[in-house]
């Protein structure tokens, strides 16, 4: 067994005692489905919104090799510096030798997965940089020194005593539990880094490609103070956030409130086409996107699972996902969590390391079912478990299932089983609740049925 | 279900060689072997005019997975027959013959569980509801989330027994809530998996198979 399998065994067990974490987590998650269903009902036809965004991020996938190169020649053309990033470490590499070029010391950031995904935080700081998270969440997980809980909603699973604990310990404010005065604590710390900060780094929702503009939405206002403040904007962007046309942000915004927060819009969304331009009062005066590729153009070359690129990181599979709602979000100990975390996490990670959380679903399909751009996540799960086994098999498992098959084709050895289950079923009994019991995995928590006095094929047989 | 659709005036056929639908090896990933299984099935049930199956898990497996199963394969084609062939019991009643009011009767409060393969996978949410409601002495009440998977899942409930019993409890609590004697659905892995859990609770609730409740008289 690998760490991850491990981890994520230990940290599922003890998140699934927690009754008062689940009913906090259930509770939460609850309000997020009844706003979104609401804002959903806004909609005059949902099901053709979401064909239409599905359609929007096909087009976009499936002919990436066009419109990043369109997107790339629209930055251009308004003075941006454009990068190329294979991997993760290149990423890394590149911000670092922006940041030194420039001479800068702190950078503030807005909130980005992407940035999440290489580790970046780790590498700047590192490098003798100070860098502040700017989103309240994200600033929060920085001061407790914890990745982000939820795609969308980095600190969901502290309360506001645990916040209001927190900067008391990091920042020695007052202790409160009122979340206005724990957003104006915040806001206090990060309005000085703004103005202090020599580069500003941003993630990105889309990148449109027809304007070269990229797109990023945001409640806060803190993404917009992060690229309009420092000399220095820097922006990371998966090659797969690229949409073909301005008008399918008209789409795609209020798809994406809705999907992610249950938001009609979020209270911002800003594009970014450039640095100052001449004649233009502010901005920064140099702009640099780079472009991240980290494992998406072996996905891209998947053509069953490719849609997975479709995903705009709305964070509505994590919502609505049972296990998500039971195990919470440090569980999966990936970047990207819940169900369509399982999914890209194999291919971006590696499938033997971390093909355990494609296991790790009932398969209800609720995933699939919520999902703004109809990615198939649930059954990318079962491609994963099959690859999995193809690539590397449980030999267990696969040892059980062709002596199952071999059984099951044989109505004698079937039959044959079924009298020796009738047999054992008294001792089995016997043993239930110690270590002896082979079916404990189940029988720890739950009652095994009894075999019934009757098959329906003895039924059968006996009537015909 | 034979007594029922008998009564109905068809006639029932059962090959007493088949023994499994090949799903359990599917969603391990084991397709290899999930195919040795499905290939009996198949060909067995080759030229039959409706399959109908008790379980909406099954269900999908032979409607919607099998095609997939079977792609690039010989056999594809005749996965692809089969498919619209394929109804789970209570689509297979409503909208194959037609017929929502089966005179049964059973006394007592109960609430539906949608097990998550027909709701999601064949889109099954009114039919079985619409039997039920037919049933004199039947009382229907929904739960709360009732479109919220109960955690068996297969092999799953092995693998990862705690997730699956959280799942579970939870499922059971917004049983209980309703005030229901029962829980009916139309999978009885679903309900393998709650009355196990309830069992160990000590509540009295009990499971039942809808062809159960629409079996009686």
């Amino acid at each position: 067994m690998s760490t991850a399998v491990e981890e994520f065994h230990s940290s599922a067990n003890r998140v699934t005692r927690d009754a008062q974490l689940r009913a906090f987590l259930q509770r939460t998650l609850l309000k997020y489905q009844e706003t979104r269903g609401r804002q959903q009902a806004a909609f005059q036809d949902w099901p053709s919104a979401r064909q239409a965004a599905a359609e929007a991020k096909w087009e976009a996938v499936n002919h990436l090799d066009h419109y990043l190169v369109q997107f790339e020649e629209n930055l251009l053309q308004r003075g941006t510096k454009v990068h190329w990033a294979r991997h993760g470490a290149e990423a890394r590499e590149i911000i670092l030798g922006l940041l030194r070029d420039h001479n800068a010391r702190t950078v503030i950031k807005s909130k980005s997965m992407a940035t999440e995904e290489i580790h970046l935080n780790d590498a700047l700081a590192q490098a003798g940089f100070e860098v502040v998270e700017s989103d309240l969440g994200e600033y929060i997980c920085q001061l407790k020194e914890e990745p982000p809980y939820h795609l969308v909603f980095p600190a969901m699973h502290l309360s506001r005593e645990q916040i209001s604990e927190l900067f008391h310990d990091k920042l020695g404010s007052e202790r409160t539990s009122n979340p206005e005065e724990l957003t104006l604590i915040a806001r206090r710390v990060l309005r000085q880094k703004y103005v202090q900060a020599d580069a500003g780094i941003t993630g990105a929702n889309f990148a449109v490609a027809e304007t070269g503009m990229i797109s990023i939405t945001e409640n806060e206002g803190n993404a917009r103070l992060t690229a309009a403040l420092p000399k220095i904007m820097i922006t990371l962007v998966g090659i797969e956030k690229v949409l073909p046309r301005l008008d399918d942000l008209a789409l795609l915004l209020p798809m994406l409130a809705t999907a992610g927060t249950g938001q009609p819009l979020t209270c911002y969304n800003s594009q970014y086409a450039g640095p100052r331009q001449p004649g233009e009062c502010d901005g920064p005066e140099e702009y640099h996107v780079i472009l991240l590729d980290n494992h998406r153009t072996a996905l891209l070359a998947d053509a069953e699972q490719r849609d997975a690129l479709h995903c705009i990181r709305c964070g509505a599979c994590l919502n609505i996902c049972p296990i998500f709602r039971n195990v919470g979000g440090h569980t999966y100990g990936t970047t990207y969590g819940g169900p369509i975390g399982s999914v890209i996490t194999p291919h971006f990670r590696g499938l033997q390391d971390w093909k355990h959380l494609s296991s790790a679903s009932s398969l209800c399909g609720a995933c699939s079912e919520t999902c703004p751009v109809k990615i198939n996540i649930h059954h990318h799960l079962l491609h994963n478990r099959r690859n999995g086994q193809q690539e590397k098999a449980i030999w267990v498992e696969q040892l059980g299932f062709r002596f199952f098959t071999f059984v099951a084709n044989s109505p004698a050895l079937w039959q044959f089983f079924m009298e020796l289950g009738r047999f054992f079923e008294p001792l089995l009994k016997r043993v239930r609740k110690t270590r002896l019991d082979p079916l404990r995995p189940w029988t720890r928590t739950r009652e095994f049925p009894p075999l019934a006095d009757q098959t329906f094929k003895e039924w059968w047989r006996q009537r015909q | 279900m034979v007594k029922i659709i008998e009564r109905l005036g068809h006639r029932v056929v059962f090959h007493d060689d088949l023994n499994c639908c090949g799903q359990p090896a599917f969603n391990s990933g084991c397709w290899k072997e999930s195919r040795l299984v499905a290939e009996r099935v198949l060909t067995r049930l080759r030229g039959v005019e409706a399959v109908v199956i008790g379980s909406g898990s099954c269900g999908a497996m032979l409607k919607k997975f099998y095609p997939e199963l079977f792609a690039g394969t010989p056999l594809a084609e005749v996965a692809k027959e089969l498919s619209p062939k394929v109804w789970e019991f209570s689509d297979f009643l409503v909208n194959r013959l037609g017929v929502t009011d089966l005179c049964a009767s059973f006394s007592g409060r109960a609430t539906f569980h949608d097990g998550c393969h027909g709701l999601r996978e064949l889109g099954i949410k009114s039919a079985p509801r619409e039997l039920l409601r037919c049933v004199r002495g039947l009382e229907l009440v929904e739960m709360k989330d009732n479109e919220v998977c109960c955690g068996f899942g297969g092999t799953f409930a092995a693998k990862f027994p705690a997730i699956s019993t959280a799942m579970g409890e939870n499922k059971c609590a917004q049983a209980v809530d309703t005030g229901a004697e029962f829980i009916v659905s139309n999978d009885s892995s679903c309900l393998m998996h709650l009355q196990g859990l309830l069992d160990r609770q000590g509540r009295k609730m009990k499971t039942v198979h809808l062809a159960e409740v629409l079996a009686g008289q």
